[in-house]
């Protein structure tokens, strides 16, 4: 689904441009969940931005396809419209602009963009009120600005409601789990099995690339491959088991 | 026979920021509209000008009186909406005003707010947007005769500017004559959030969508309550875009 190559990106700083991924490889198939773990400062977060395509995130080398189709060739609104879903590490507050208002017209933008006619009111209507039950989040919340007011952690939960009712392909999560207390990260990660694990009702073309820390969210969220990322690129690649080595053993032990 | 008033030149701090050359194809001007509302009386009204033009109001508010003012101002070439209010003991008068320039259009809101007496209250939210090469521009002035205490006068001013080519003037002005006095004036003039509107196309809103929607709100906080009016405002707005 999402095959990166040798992805070399720099991000516009201070003092002119800082290159931050030095040579990534990646490739992640439908069904798999993928987890990238790493330091601070490995360019973890550069990775979700620039396959995401935000301004100041610049590719100076390397391919990514998804879904066979050049990613890096397409406008921010075009890869989400491909089925590209970025979750924020920090969402970002738009006052004045409805959760409810801001989701419809994106869902209908992304439905315009391959020639689908645009959800009744009504029809969003449904499809928000059983996202939004699935993450535990009461629509009262939606009707509210986009993440204003919002808590750290229903801000994440928020995050996983759009992400519901978008339907994206590939999800990559940033950091999805900072900011959330046990009840919140259990619910976020049945979330996320919920709605981008293969399904009858979701379809077999689904897959997942967590950015964390931490092993707690994949104690919810079973990746099938973890990756180290560290100066760059990926430095270690392995099963489930290897994030448990980090936690155990940090990083510098791991990637030694 | 009273000989028509000349054109205004931009030494008249009223006229400062016009578009004069504009201005003078609307030469001589009709005559103001006065609304008197009477001791206790309530008096709404909305002003939509949306293709342009100069419109002048003048309010008599008497004791007690309470006007509220919506204004959606743009279009055109040259857009102007001219607000002069007189106020007695204890009247009221709150303004909403947007207005949206694109192009090379220009667009001002002015008021001139009178506290002739004590207790009275003045609250104005003005919200502009200026794309291309436009300009909008407010002035707005209180002024608060002596003896008028207790007068409590508003003034929140924020600009939206849309390209590095246009421009956006606000110029709040006090003028007190009396002690007690409550005057709260803020002035901002910005540009959209990048951030929020990378967050917008990330959850694929392309990008005159997510800037309407945000400028959408960003006027609707001077039309709270006139829900007609934000409808017509982002007809506005996606023709400044």
């Amino acid at each position: 689904m999402l095959k990166i190559e040798n992805l070399s990106a720099t991000v516009a700083a201070a003092a002119g441009h800082r290159q931050i991924l030095k040579g990534l490889s990646l490739t992640i198939n439908a069904g798999e969940v993928h987890a990238i773990m790493g330091p601070n400062g490995a360019g973890k977060s550069t990775l979700g931005y620039t396959l995401g395509g935000r301004p100041g995130y610049e590719v100076t080398g390397g391919e990514v396809t998804f879904d066979g189709q050049d990613l890096l060739a397409l406008a921010p609104h075009e890869r989400a419209a491909a089925g590209l879903f970025l979750g924020f590490q920090y969402p970002v507050e738009i006052p004045g602009v409805s959760n409810l208002q801001f989701l419809r017209e994106a869902l209908n933008a992304q439905r315009k963009y391959h020639d689908l006619p645009p959800l009744s009111g009504a029809e969003f209507l449904r499809l928000a009120r059983e996202k939004s039950a699935l993450l535990k989040m009461d629509m009262e919340m939606l009707k509210r600005p986009v993440n204003v007011g919002f808590s750290g952690g229903e801000k994440k939960r928020a995050e996983m409601v759009q992400m519901g009712i978008l339907g994206p392909k590939l999800a990559i999560l940033d950091e999805t789990d900072s900011g959330l207390d046990i009840d919140a990260l259990r619910i976020c990660g049945e979330g996320i099995n919920a709605i981008m694990r293969p399904s009858e009702t979701n379809g077999p073309d689904k897959a997942v690339l967590l950015i964390t820390h931490y092993q707690r969210l994949l104690d919810y969220v079973k990746p099938d491959f973890v990756h180290v990322l560290a100066g760059g690129r990926i430095v270690k690649s392995g099963g489930p088991e290897l994030a448990l080595e980090l936690e155990e053993a940090g990083y510098e032990a791991v990637v030694a | 026979m009273s000989a028509a008033l000349p054109l205004p030149t931009r030494r008249q701090e009223d006229w400062r920021y016009a578009d004069l050359a504009a201005l003078e194809k609307l030469w001589p001007l009709p005559v103001a509209e006065v609304i008197d509302v009477g001791a206790g009386e309530t008096y709404t009204r909305a002003i939509v000008q949306t293709g342009g033009g100069v419109t002048q109001l003048a309010l008599n508010l008497a004791k007690g009186a309470s006007a509220s003012i919506h204004v959606l101002n743009g279009g055109g070439e040259y857009a102007r909406v001219e607000i002069s209010v007189d106020l007695a003991e204890g009247a009221s008068f709150t303004l909403g005003a947007a207005q949206i320039a694109g192009g090379a259009a220009t667009a001002e809101i002015v008021t001139n707010l009178r506290h002739n007496a004590p207790n009275a209250t003045s609250k104005q939210v003005v919200r502009s947007v200026a794309g291309g090469h436009a300009s909008a521009s407010y002035l707005g002035k209180v002024y608060v005769a002596p003896g008028a205490d207790g007068t409590d006068g508003g003034q929140s001013v924020r600009a939206m500017l849309l390209s590095r080519s246009a421009t956006a003037n606000a110029r709040p002005e006090l003028e007190i004559h009396a002690d007690d006095v409550k005057c709260a004036h803020g002035c901002a003039i910005g540009e959209l959030d990048a951030n929020g509107l990378f967050y917008l196309a990330a959850r694929g809103l392309p990008p005159e969508a997510a800037k309407a929607l945000m400028l959408q709100a960003f006027v609707a906080e001077a039309l709270d309550g006139a829900d007609a009016l934000q409808e017509q405002a982002l007809a506005l707005l996606e023709a400044a875009l």
